[in-house]
């Protein structure tokens, strides 16, 4: 089971440069990058045991086939597309109840993969919620994943230290992106997937309660932030010129031990 | 049952704990509430004091030698514990591996939002909290407050002072919690290199990118960076896909705040640029005129690193003396 978000492209985001408001709307959207990864361990893990069926699951309020239909290019067995206008304003705690149903009513499952965070909102609580939702054993930040019987192994980076960890499955897993380098479907890949069924369920479908996808933040605002450098261009007749007025302006900042 | 109130703060990480009281400790002043530090571990019962040194009105202690290390159902079910029975208003959570996960999971069993890595909180006229968090892979800031209680924020470490340590009166009240079975087994810990570890904490950090032609060009970086007591740090292009060095400095990297930065050889994605906002001064250097990271440089040199690092190290090597 893989959880993907439809994510806005944050290298293509532009910005109003007189509100400094951004333009997500007309931004283009994709697989959001982390997710790709954990769509791809999927798949590693896929190959090297066989018989495994890979189940990709993506809610949101919008059009979302694109991405579902490259998921299944890339390798994923099947797509659930859990899709009504209801979700506009759902946050993390909404999603994981969602994502929770969904997951319930496809049925059994080993393991679920998430991202670490979304390329856009880069929040990283969906996976965990989840986890919690679901009552699994959770790893977080996951870099590299073995999968053993009924256990999964994983080694993740803290902040000070590598720590390798084992849980049993059933179990959720968060990956970084440092786990694996996600593949490029082939043309016969895409020219595969297109016929497969993207299976789409809206709210009513997983008896969705309105009350419990509320959202419990509120954004205030999200403008670009502001840069106020000095932008001073040091230049010179030659580099040891350049060099000497550069280490003055350092000293003078403060900003060197003299 | 009581209206929720007081501004709790806990980490599994004892510094970024004295960190995020500095910052309660002005939100509490603001809600005129009582400041809370929740002390998880085993034989940890001295640290107490500490935390009130740091500000704290009152510190709830569980102490268990199955907290020993940090497990994260056990923690789990002692912070579920104590906000189920004493509510608190507002709960900081340092934002770490661990921490981030455990606050998701605890916002997850109260049935409440949880507004991750803020690095600037604020309260608003209604006395809800604000949080401050970069998003859209650094092209923005967002505001985000909360619908319901407890208001859970993660906090960064580094993004908050610590206040200079007093002699204040505080409570300290010991618990006794059940404590959660781990769903999950640590079977090996190994620590990371010590050079990886402080680049966060560096007060000079000089970087390259991608216009280092050669892995051991770094030298020039590391001459530099002796002469002013610094760390070299690099891009993600470094890091990533040359896998050349550790020291990976951006968004989805390590965040930064140095009092001097000097990027070169680096163009300056929004990725990078929210890795080091926060640094004092920053320098860069790069062949390219229209590199985007000229945009937030408060000094800029066009030119090649190959020359201007070697000339810089000399001429600060000269001035310094």
């Amino acid at each position: 089971m893989v959880c993907l978000k439809q994510a806005v492209d944050v290298s293509q985001l532009k910005v109003d440069p007189k509100t400094s408001q951004l333009l997500t709307a007309s931004a283009p959207k994709k697989i959001s990058d982390f997710d790709k990864n954990a769509l791809e361990e999927a798949i590693r893990i896929k190959e090297k045991l066989g018989e495994v069926e890979i189940c990709t699951v993506t809610v949101s309020s919008e059009d979302a086939k694109a991405v579902l239909r490259e998921a299944l290019a890339i390798g994923a067995d099947k797509a659930y597309f859990v899709n009504d206008p209801s979700f506009q304003d759902v946050d993390t705690s909404a999603t994981a109840y969602i994502l929770t149903e969904t997951i319930e009513k496809i049925g059994e499952f080993d393991l679920i993969l998430c991202g670490e965070a979304s390329l856009d909102s880069f929040s990283g609580l969906v996976g965990s919620r989840l986890a919690e939702l679901l009552n699994l054993p959770l790893i977080a930040s996951v870099r590299k994943l073995t999968v053993e019987d009924n256990t999964v192994v994983a080694e993740r980076t803290l902040e000070d230290a590598y720590e390798t960890v084992k849980a049993k499955m059933p179990a959720l897993i968060t990956v970084t992106r440092e786990i694996n380098q996600p593949r490029i479907p082939s043309l016969m890949m895409i020219m595969k997937a297109s016929k497969k069924e993207i299976i789409t369920w809206t709210a009513t479908d997983l008896n969705i309660q309105k009350e419990k996808i509320g959202a419990k933040i509120e954004v205030v605002e999200v403008l670009a932030p502001k840069t106020e450098r000095k932008r001073v261009m040091i230049t010179g007749e030659n580099k040891e010129e350049i060099a000497e007025k550069l280490a003055k302006a350092l000293i003078q900042e403060g900003v060197v031990r003299r | 049952m009581g209206e929720s109130k007081g501004v709790w703060v806990f980490s599994e990480k004892f510094d970024l704990t004295l960190e995020m009281l500095g910052k309660g400790r002005e939100i509490a002043n603001t809600l005129r509430t009582k400041l809370v530090a929740v002390l998880v571990g085993c034989n940890v019962q001295e640290k107490a004091n500490d935390l009130i040194k740091y500000g704290a009105d009152k510190v709830y202690l569980v102490d268990n030698p199955a907290l020993e290390l940090f497990q994260a159902e056990g923690y789990l079910s002692v912070l579920h514990n104590l906000a189920t029975n004493y509510k608190p208003d507002i709960l900081l959570i340092g934002s770490t591996k661990n921490g981030k996960p455990l606050a998701a999971r605890l916002a997850t069993r109260l049935e409440t939002g949880c507004v991750p890595d803020c690095a600037r909180l604020s309260v608003d006229e209604k006395g809800r909290l604000i949080g401050e968090r970069i998003t859209y892979g650094g092209n923005a800031v967002a505001k985000v407050t909360f619908r319901s209680k407890p208001q859970i924020a993660t906090v960064p470490a580094r993004a908050f002072e610590k206040l200079e340590p007093q002699d204040r009166s505080g409570e300290v009240i010991k618990l006794d919690v059940k404590i959660e079975e781990p769903k999950t087994e640590v079977v090996e810990t190994k620590p990371l290199e010590t050079s990886s570890v402080n680049i966060e904490e560096a007060e000079v950090i000089i970087s390259c990118g991608r216009g280092l032609e050669k892995k051991e060009d770094k030298i020039l970086l590391e001459e530099l960076a002796k002469i002013l007591g610094g760390q070299v740090g690099n891009s993600r292009p470094l890091a990533e896909d040359r896998k050349w060095f550790t020291e990976w400095v951006g968004l989805s990297g390590r965040k930064v705040k140095p009092k001097l930065y000097i990027a070169c050889g680096i163009s300056g994605v929004i990725q990078h640029v929210a890795g080091i906002r926060d640094s004092k001064v920053i320098v860069a250097v790069n062949n390219d005129p229209e590199a985007p990271i000229f945009e937030v440089a408060d000094y800029a040199v066009v030119g090649d690193l190959y020359e201007v690092l070697p000339a810089l190290t000399e001429a600060l090597r000269k001035q310094l003396q």
